[in-house]
């Protein structure tokens, strides 16, 4: 595999790339406030079609979870394989005066998860491609004791 | 005016790998046609869908090709019931009197894999393994039971009591009874949710022959009616199957919503209703969706299981022909599946699963991707 620096977002959409501190992006209608993750097009609450891309907040609390244990079929593309998938944790990360957005977690222990604990937002290198060219995605992480407020 | 259900007919649920999907739907509508005395040509109107084994229409290869009016639905896991509410519609409007329902599948093995497009979702949503709809039964059973006080223990009594129903049922798939223990230890699939707590992708048919209530005892002595058929999707900011974000503010869902409008439309709420068949695409589906139903408050769930009032003998029997965890999803005739059962009990023919009491009436819910509801009540 070629040595490569190249990164890239999996979807321009989703959140600020490259970015030292990146954020998820989102949508906010400028009519009822309603919000959306992804930015959707037109608000799919009141119907405007004035809506104001938003970076949301990077820190929230988990709301629901699982852990997918089994490596999914296509679509699903990542660099794994059977042998070296490792099961991820996918939850609702609610994102205070804004939504609950739907995100892989850094945890896969069960026992480490809990419905209310603080998270926060990271950009992870989902795949790489042939060319190098490191795929990132965005995931939510426990917030370790001493980094909380 | 309501609508009349006068012919049934099922081809057994689970693995035929000597019939198509069609042939199955075939097999089912033949069954339908002779149990209500008919021929196929004698029907006005055609309705019907199937998600992985072609366009339902192609059943005229099968059953004739009569230029009979057949339109194909194809509405996820409300594709029967979407099927049946449009033949009502049909029958109601004064344009035809009496019609076929039908669907019918066969799924490969294992979980879905369905593309983000047909969803308007983008390609990342599938890529980063989103595209499961057991993450979406799992996240919310695991954030219900936190709400609400429900036990993993819950979770096995749903599981056991459809294999235990299963096991009285000839058209079934699964037809042992599963042990509390076994469920509870079986390979953890996406958490809490084990192995024997989901159903798989099958095959099989199920058809209806449906016509005007007036004439309804020209083809059947105990014809049973259509008091309410109502079809929802999802509403913005709901906590749907496939939704990439979800509102603060609690959004009703699909399945509350089509469950509202069926209880306003047949004049009825849940104590009038004897029987329910309720989407159990995995076993926290089933509780959740007794609240959702209007059947029990949150939580209430755990003792009501622990009781047996769930049971085929208890006050309130839910998915006695083993729902979907006994009988898998065959798509197209997952829907028909639970209205087949309930004509079935609502006749009192039920055999060896017979809910005793002689019952009237029958509460019938599906839900599935992308949130979408589809509910029916029945009655004698």
């Amino acid at each position: 595999m070629l040595e490569s620096n190249k990164s890239r977002a999996i979807d321009k959409h989703l959140f600020t790339w490259p970015d030292r501190n990146p954020a998820l992006l989102g949508s906010r209608c400028s009519a009822c406030d309603a919000h959306a993750f992804p930015p959707a097009p037109s608000c799919t609450r009141c119907g405007a079609s004035e809506v104001a891309v938003v970076e949301l907040p990077r820190r929230g609390t988990l709301w629901a979870w699982t852990i997918q244990r089994f490596m999914p079929k296509e679509p699903y593309h990542s660099s794994e394989t059977q042998e070296t998938f490792r099961p991820y944790g996918v939850g609702y990360v609610e994102l205070p005066g804004a939504l609950r957005v739907e995100s892989r977690l850094t945890e896969n222990d069960p026992g480490k998860l809990r419905i209310g604990q603080e998270v926060e937002l990271i950009v992870y290198v989902h795949r790489t491609e042939a060319d190098g060219t490191r795929v990132m995605n965005y995931a939510f992480q426990p917030v370790a004791a001493e980094a909380r407020k | 005016m309501r609508v009349a259900i006068v012919g049934i007919g099922m081809h057994p649920f689970g693995r035929t790998p000597e019939r198509t999907g069609l042939q199955q739907g075939a097999y089912a509508a033949r069954q339908a046609l002779a149990s209500a005395g008919v021929q196929w040509q004698d029907m006005q109107f055609g309705y019907g869908g199937s998600y992985s084994s072609g366009n339902a229409d192609a059943l005229g290869n099968e059953l004739g090709l009569t230029g009979v009016p057949f339109t194909n639905i194809l509405n996820a896991c409300a594709t029967g019931g979407s099927s049946l509410l449009s033949a009502c519609k049909e029958i109601q409007s004064g344009a035809a009197e009496i019609g076929l329902v039908a669907g019918f599948d066969k799924h490969d093995r294992g979980a879905f894999n369905a593309h983000p497009s047909e969803y308007g979702l983008g390609d990342w949503y599938g890529e980063v393994g989103f595209m499961l709809t057991t993450q979406f039964f799992a996240a919310k059973i695991q954030k219900y039971m936190h709400d609400h006080g429900i036990t993993a223990d819950a979770l096995a009594r749903v599981a056991a009591k459809a294999y235990r129903n299963g096991a009285l049922n000839p058209n079934a798939w699964r037809r042992s009874p599963i042990s509390l223990e076994e469920i509870k230890n079986s390979q953890m699939v996406n958490d809490p949710l084990t192995k024997y707590m989901f159903c798989s992708p099958s095959e099989g048919g199920v058809a209806l022959v449906v016509c005007r209530e007036d004439i309804a005892h020209r083809y059947s002595d105990k014809p049973v009616f259509v008091a309410a058929a109502a079809m929802r999707t999802r509403l913005s900011g709901a906590f749907e199957v496939y939704g990439t974000s979800v509102a603060l503010d609690n959004v009703p869902n699909a399945s509350e919503q089509a469950s509202k409008a069926a209880y306003e439309m047949a004049g009825m709420g849940p104590k009038d209703i004897r029987i329910a068949a309720l989407q159990d695409t995995e076993a926290g589906a089933e509780i959740m969706h007794m609240a959702e139903n209007g059947f029990c408050a949150h939580g209430e769930q755990e003792e009501m299981l622990r009781n047996g009032d769930t049971a085929i003998t208890g006050r309130l029997p839910v998915n006695t022909d083993g729902g979907c965890l006994a009988n898998g999803e065959p798509i197209g005739a997952s829907g028909l599946r639970q209205i087949h059962e309930m004509v079935l009990q609502l006749r009192g023919e039920a055999g060896a699963r017979q809910v005793p009491g002689n019952p009237r009436t029958g509460y019938t819910h599906v839900y599935g991707a992308p949130g979408i509801s589809a509910v029916t009540i029945l009655q004698r």
